[in-house]
Order: structure tokens, then sequence, then C-alpha cells
């Protein structure tokens, strides 16, 4: 990206999430797993969300960043931030290690022709500010 | 505690007017509804010692001049009002309250006394740049613009996994206008084809605007009393016969599966388990359908047909006038009206029907069942109404 004003919604980091987007800052893609159970999870939490272990035994690892495409919708009444990007694909990705998580595609244009469901992505990693960049996804 | 036959629907009434209402505030859709109830139930206010809805009931029973000793203020979406219809349901049966009024307005459309931002359009101030939630911090940032851009999110999942097609889709705007034709206070009443569906403007990828619900201003309201004090009443009682209710998630994407809804699965089965009836015994389906692919979830997921059967069922004309299973009769959410929060017409389309007073009518209609959604799969509602009369 050039050095233009990055006109999004920023997140703004949780307790629970802020290690999650200190990496993404970084440009590394970071989740957790139960060191009790060992599932790994997404959206950051503080204890493992299988009803029946529910551990605080929690840990951090980076993702691999591969995935695949689960499912997208393709928008074309932009919000706020995305009228250049209009029609956009919002999409969930499947990541290699089991969790889904949100994402743009990038790299591509965003038809139905060239999105396949289970086509293979990586993860990418866009500026918006000095510290945070946003995770998103483009065709492996 | 089975709420079977404990309870009965005694008075049942819309707002007086229905789509486009710019002179009426929320509470004021909330008090038309209730009072047009109250009148079919042939009783006024005094009467209510128990006041549901989604706003402070405080303020609706100093409207009314009562002060009720049950109330219910639950809000998970469009299908909070079939949650208290069931929680007003065990308040009566277990003698917390004896006459309640379940109630809701809402003025989706003129926004007149409403502070939350319109669905579909930017937050206000405090809006997602300050919002530490789930879908503030790893949602909002991807560009989704309300629930047209989110609850379709697991609908090409859907297709790919079970062979559903776009047509089978478009087919479900196709059958509910069919119902939706005869009945005058429906928003949308012109027959319309597949090839109509799927020309009309895209407006989120696979979604096209007739496959979407048109946001509306409206309210409704239930007296819910004993059925032991039915015949206190000039209506036609339509008693509750089983009661469901289930949450999952507030974030669509996080869902167990994207393709099934596990709240639909938990509140259905709770509620056959408790009518004690099979899906043979149904003779009407009323599913909340914000979007085309609720009915065809609610299907599988209710049990009526197997996982990937609904839009062939739909396509082939099995839920339209004339079909052995007559669903969303008034038009459901994509023709009749959708206020944002359905699930009060829902339910009065098939108190309607089990009175047999519906505008495009059923013949010979004992038993419906209806079945709310809210948030985008968040929560869910179920109940079945009869109007036969308890044996013995």
């Amino acid at each position: 990206m050039t050095e233009q004003e990055y006109r999004k919604p920023i997140p703004h980091p949780s307790p629970e999430t802020e290690f999650f987007w200190r990496k993404a800052g970084q440009h590394e893609l970071w989740i957790q797993r139960c060191i009790d159970c060992g599932e790994p999870f997404f959206y950051p939490r503080l204890h493992c969300p299988d009803p029946g272990c529910m551990s605080d035994r929690i840990e951090w690892f980076r993702a691999s960043g591969r995935g695949t495409l689960y499912t997208y919708m393709i928008n074309h009444r932009p919000a706020p931030g995305f009228e250049a990007d209009a029609p956009y694909a919002i999409a969930v990705i499947q990541l290699e290690e089991g969790p889904r998580m949100m994402g743009n595609i990038v790299g591509i244009e965003n038809t139905p022709e060239n999105l396949a469901l289970d086509m293979p992505l990586k993860v990418t990693f866009t500026d918006a500010t000095d510290d945070i960049a946003i995770p998103n996804w483009e065709p492996a | 505690m089975s709420l079977r036959y404990k309870t009965a629907i005694v008075g049942a009434a819309e707002t007086s007017q229905l789509g486009v209402i710019p002179d009426m505030s929320e509470t004021q859709l909330h008090v038309d509804a209730a009072i047009n109830a109250m009148r079919d139930a042939g009783i006024d206010a005094s009467q209510i010692d128990g006041i549901s809805a989604t706003m402070n009931p405080a303020t609706l029973a100093h409207y009314l001049g009562i002060v009720p000793d049950w109330v219910d203020n639950t809000s998970v979406g469009g299908t909070s009002f079939l949650i208290h219809m069931r929680h007003a349901a065990a308040a009566i049966a277990s003698g917390l309250a004896t006459t309640v009024l379940c109630c809701m307005g809402q003025s989706g459309r003129s926004r007149v006394g409403v502070s939350a931002p319109r669905i579909g359009t930017a937050a206000g101030p405090s809006g997602p740049s300050y919002d530490v939630s789930y879908p503030g911090q790893f949602e909002s940032i991807y560009g989704p613009l309300g629930p047209t851009t989110l609850f379709g999110m697991g609908v090409l999942r859907y297709m790919k996994e079970t062979g559903t097609t776009i047509e089978q889709l478009a087919s479900v705007a196709v059958a509910q206008r069919r119902w939706s034709s005869k009945v005058p206070r429906a928003m949308f009443r012109q027959l319309v084809t597949v090839e109509e569906v799927l020309a009309s403007r895209m407006i989120c990828y696979p979604y096209r605007l007739f496959m979407c619900c048109p946001v509306t201003d409206g309210g409704g309201a239930f007296i819910l009393t004993s059925a032991e004090r039915v015949d206190d009443y000039p209506t036609k009682p339509v008693y509750i016969l089983g009661s469901g209710e289930a949450v999952e998630t507030p974030v669509v994407s996080q869902m167990y599966d994207m393709t099934s809804s596990a709240a639909f699965k938990a509140s259905s089965s709770k509620a056959f388990a408790e009518a004690g009836v099979t899906h043979a015994d149904i003779d009407h389906v009323q599913i909340y359908d914000a979007f085309v692919h609720l009915p065809i979830y609610g299907l599988e997921d209710l049990g009526f047909v197997g996982r990937g059967e609904a839009g062939a069922f739909i396509e082939e004309g099995n839920t339209s006038p004339g079909g052995r299973l007559p669903l969303n009769t008034n038009g459901g959410g994509l023709s009749y009206t959708h206020t944002g929060m359905y699930g009060m017409f829902a339910m009065q389309e098939s108190v309607r029907q089990v009175r047999g007073e519906a505008a495009h009518q059923v013949e010979g209609v004992r038993t419906s069942f209806c079945q709310g959604v809210g948030g985008m799969f968040m929560a869910a509602g179920s109940l079945i109404f009869t109007n036969e009369a308890p044996h013995g």
C-alpha cells in the first residue's frame, strides 16, 4: 500500500485480544489453544471454549497462515471506508488449524467466478496505523 | 413442568396501520397494538397483571395506568416475542400472573422515537470505532453493513454442501408472494417469478433485492391467560401446545455449523416434545424469514424435511397455496412486513390461521408451528398453537 490514509474501521483491542493485535501489527497471525485438551480456538478468550473443559491453561501459538475459503458474500453497498473496494467480498476463512475467522480477500478481483469455495488462501496484512495491521487473505 | 394446554391466547391484534407509519413513535405502536388486543379479548387494561416487551415494560405500564406484578424484558432479537409468550405461559401456569399482555412495536422504517441507528447504516458516535466486542474487533473491520451482509454468510457453503440451487433459494420468495397476493395488509402482493427474483438488483451476493425483506413500521400484541378461563372471553381460544427457546452465538461466522442452526434444533425439538405431536400433526408453519434461506434452514432444522431437501421441497410447490405444508401464509417477512423484529407478526399469522381468520386462510388448520429467529441465528423461539380444546 502507498502512504494513503486508512479510512476503514480500526479494531480497538481489549485485554483478551491485545496479544493477537500486537502480533498482527508485526504481520504474524497468532491464535490460542487449550493446554489441557489441545484444541485450538479463535476468537481470543481466557478459557477453553469446550464446555466440558473450561481450562484457564491457555497458550498462544503462531498459526501457519494457511487456510481455505469457507464461505463469503460480496457486498455491493459499501460500508463507510470501503467505497473504493465495492463490490467486495466479506469472507469466512477456515484456518488450517481448525477455527474460522472473517477476512477480506485481496490480490484478486472479488467476483463469484474468481472466488471458489475451498480455494487455498494465505494470510497477508494490511497496515492500518503504526501499530495496527489487519489480517487479510490472498490466493495461495 | 409442561406448558401443554396450560394457557390460551384470548386476544390478538396488530397495529391499526402497517407498513409505513410516520406518525407513531415506537411506544405508540406498542400501545396501539395492545389496546387492539385488549379490545379483541373484551377486556380493559385493569385486568392485565403482566407485561412483556423488548422496550421498557414500565413505560407501557405507566402509559396504561397499571402496576403489573410480572414483567419480562428478554431481548434476544426478533424472536424475543415468542420467548416472552413461553415465559408468560410458564408464569401463568405457576400462578405468578393471570392475564399477560405480550406486546411489540417497532418504527423500523420511519425511525420515530428510536435512538439506535437503523440496521444497515453506519453506527452512531459510540459505534464500531470504540466497540471491543467480538464483532467490533473481528468483523466490522471487514466492511459488513448490517444483517444483509452477514445473515446469509453461510448460504454459499450450504449450497455447496447440499447442492441447493440459487433458483431454489429464489423460489422461497416466489412461493410467499403466492400467499401475500391475497393479503390486503401485505407490503408486497404482486406475484413474482424465479427469473424476476434473479433479475432484481444485487444487494450482497448471492442475495438480490427480492431475496431480502423490506424494513417497515408496525406492531402486535397478545392477551394470554389460563386455559381454564377461556370461556370468559368472546374470542376463539388458541391454546399453547408446546414451546421452546435456545440461544447459540451473536456472531454468525462462529456458529457451530454455518449451514444449520443449533438454536432452531434445540428450540423446536423441545416444543415438539412438550406438545406430544409429530410433524405429521402440524397443519401450518410460520418460519421467520428476514432472508430466503431462513425457511430452508428452518424446514430442515425443525425436521419437516431431510438435510438438503428444503430447496426442492419449496421449489416444487409444497409450501405454496394448495401444497401439503402451507408456510408463511401472510407472505412472511419477505412480503408481508418486517419491522426489524418480525417474530410478533409470524405469531399473529399462526393465530389467525388457527382461529380461521387469516386473509389467505388455509382450509382446516388445527395446529400451527411458529419458529422465530433472533439476531443472525443467535436465538430461537418455537411455539405450537392449536384450536382443539383439551380432551377430558
